[in-house]
């Protein structure tokens, strides 16, 4: 790595270690990062000059910080076990695919299957995110600003997913026990998820979610829950017509 | 995969600009489709004159004499400007069917790429960045035009395989997906007088929209009907003598970004596309709804 990367950064992230895409390769970042090791004293990390490039920070497994300033292709963060990512600009298909514990913010709009196969962690989109968000998440938190597109959480095992605006054709498709919340209005659920009641313990749990990911204003008793209606987990010939 | 590009611009004065900014947006998309790459730009119109654009495996032979030939079949003025592979023949709209029909029995071997006011299509085997310097495409000028880079999966890497297509006067089509029942919609539209020159799904696609069109429909009634009547996976991107539109399937898995501002809208398969372009942290991004038709028209 040329010491000219070592640089340190300007006012709001003084000992920040900023990374210049437009100076050098995606692999010398990735790579960089992938030799953290734990205690390392690079704690924060500043990537320039994106301009959608694919990957940027996949597969980081130590608690940095790292700021992206601009917009993101494909599979930003993807793999993301326990970093603070926040992108500063909006993400392309498949953010935060597989993550498995940490913080990832998208400031703008996220492309489709944000958050698919997410094992762990917090995934926050402040604008809107494309169609199959949260596709077959698996224990990841979701927590979406705006709207979500169609077939949104589709076959999602476990896991939140939270979402301030409306959802898309198709939500829940399949679902197994992840639990939904939206706070406007869903087009049109898929097979087997069906609107649930809000118990008090849904309220505490959703609340925590709103605080965790930093949304104020809005109350959890504004959103409705979502969840499988538990027909299509073992086939039985009397539920065919659901499938 | 594949990528593919479009730019409609409404500020003149980037209009000497167009083929610099279409080519950094192709080029910028390679990796997606290193098979074939094809670029149609739409110039300014001159007064009662008409466009041919063709190809030939063999230019020089194809090419030399050609505008004496095919004035003589004609019975007008022609002239030719060669280009690489390709040429643009020149003569007055009324002439554009005899020329054709002469191009035919003149020189059998020569493939023609479109016709039109307006429209000029060259398209080659080869990555974005050779296709753009082999025509020179940075130094075009124009009002809107559309690009595509292959990545072929339903016919042959050939120069008639790759996008843009054409199938009528100054429309064409390029297009990221594949679709499933092009062979029968393809029988249909034979069956309703049109032509095809290949085994390709897009340019079915493409044909539909002329016919569409011929049939009475504007541009955004026939990429309406696209919806009901092509099956499988497709985002398009299609030109026409002023006009500019993009529709993605119901699914929607091919990836698209759109760029608005008061000087431009723009068109990527991905965002890269779209970062060079002059004011683009400024504009509108978002990403083209599902069977959602959008077009623009000057």
């Amino acid at each position: 790595m040329p010491a000219t990367t070592m640089s340190k950064a300007g006012r709001d992230q003084s000992h920040a270690r900023v990374f210049d895409l437009s100076q050098h390769s995606l692999r010398e970042l990735n790579q960089a990062l992938h030799k953290l090791t734990p205690g390392s004293n690079e704690t924060a990390w500043e990537v320039l000059n994106p301009k959608g490039s694919h990957s940027v920070a996949v597969g980081v497994d130590q608690p940095v910080s790292i700021d992206v300033r601009g917009s993101v292709g494909y599979y930003c963060a993807g793999m993301n076990n326990g970093a603070t990512i926040t992108v500063h600009g909006s993400a392309g298909p498949g953010v935060g695919e597989n993550m498995m514990s940490g913080t990832i913010v998208i400031k703008g709009d996220a492309s489709q299957y944000a958050g698919a196969t997410g094992r762990g962690g917090l995934l926050i989109i402040e604008g809107n995110a494309s169609s199959r968000c949260g596709i077959s998440m698996k224990g990841i938190d979701i927590v979406v600003h705006g709207n979500i597109g169609h077939m949104s959480a589709f076959m999602a095992q476990s896991g939140n997913l939270v979402v301030l605006g409306d959802a898309g054709d198709a939500l829940g498709d399949s679902i197994y026990e992840a639990r939904l919340f939206v706070r406007g209005k869903v087009e049109s659920l898929g097979a087997d998820c069906i609107a649930k009641e809000m118990r008090p313990e849904h309220i505490e749990l959703l609340q925590g979610l709103l605080d965790k990911a930093g949304v104020t204003g809005v109350k959890a008793s504004e959103f409705k829950r979502y969840g499988s209606a538990r027909k299509l987990y073992n086939f039985n010939i009397d539920n065919a017509d659901a499938y | 995969m594949c990528g593919i590009v479009g730019l409609f611009l409404k500020d003149k004065a980037l209009e000497p600009k167009l083929g610099a900014m279409l080519s950094e947006m192709l080029v910028s998309l390679s990796d997606r489709g290193p098979d074939s790459a094809g670029i149609a730009i739409y110039g300014a119109l001159s007064k009662n004159e008409a466009k041919i654009t063709i190809q030939s495996a063999k230019p020089e032979r194809d090419f030399r004499g050609l505008d004496a030939e095919l004035a003589k079949a004609v019975g007008a003025p022609v002239s030719i400007a060669v280009n690489s592979t390709h040429a643009v023949i020149r003569t007055t709209p009324d002439k554009v069917d005899a020329a054709r029909e002469a191009l035919q029995s003149l020189r059998p071997d020569i493939r023609i790429m479109g016709a039109g006011e307006a429209v000029e299509i060259y398209k080659e085997v080869g990555l974005p960045e050779t296709v753009v310097d082999r025509f020179h495409v940075r130094t075009m000028t124009g009002t809107h035009g559309i690009g595509h880079t292959r990545m072929a999966t339903e016919s042959a890497v050939t120069t008639m395989g790759a996008h843009p297509f054409s199938t009528g006067a100054d429309q064409c089509l390029v297009h990221n997906g594949s679709l499933s029942n092009h062979n029968n919609v393809r029988r249909e539209l034979i069956r309703d007088g049109m032509k095809f020159e290949t085994e390709n799904d897009t340019e079915v696609a493409a044909a539909y929209l002329s016919n569409r069109m011929a049939h009475g429909k504007n541009l955004g009634e026939a990429l309406e009907g696209t919806l009901s009547d092509l099956d499988g996976f497709f985002t398009f991107v299609v030109g026409t003598k002023n006009g500019f539109g993009v529709v993605r399937d119901p699914i929607a898995c091919k990836p698209a970004v759109m760029a608005e501002t008061d000087q431009y809208v723009a068109f990527g398969s991905e965002y890269r596309a779209l970062t060079k372009l002059p004011g683009i942290d400024n504009a509108r991004v978002w990403e083209p709804e599902p069977a959602t038709v959008y077009f623009w028209e000057h």
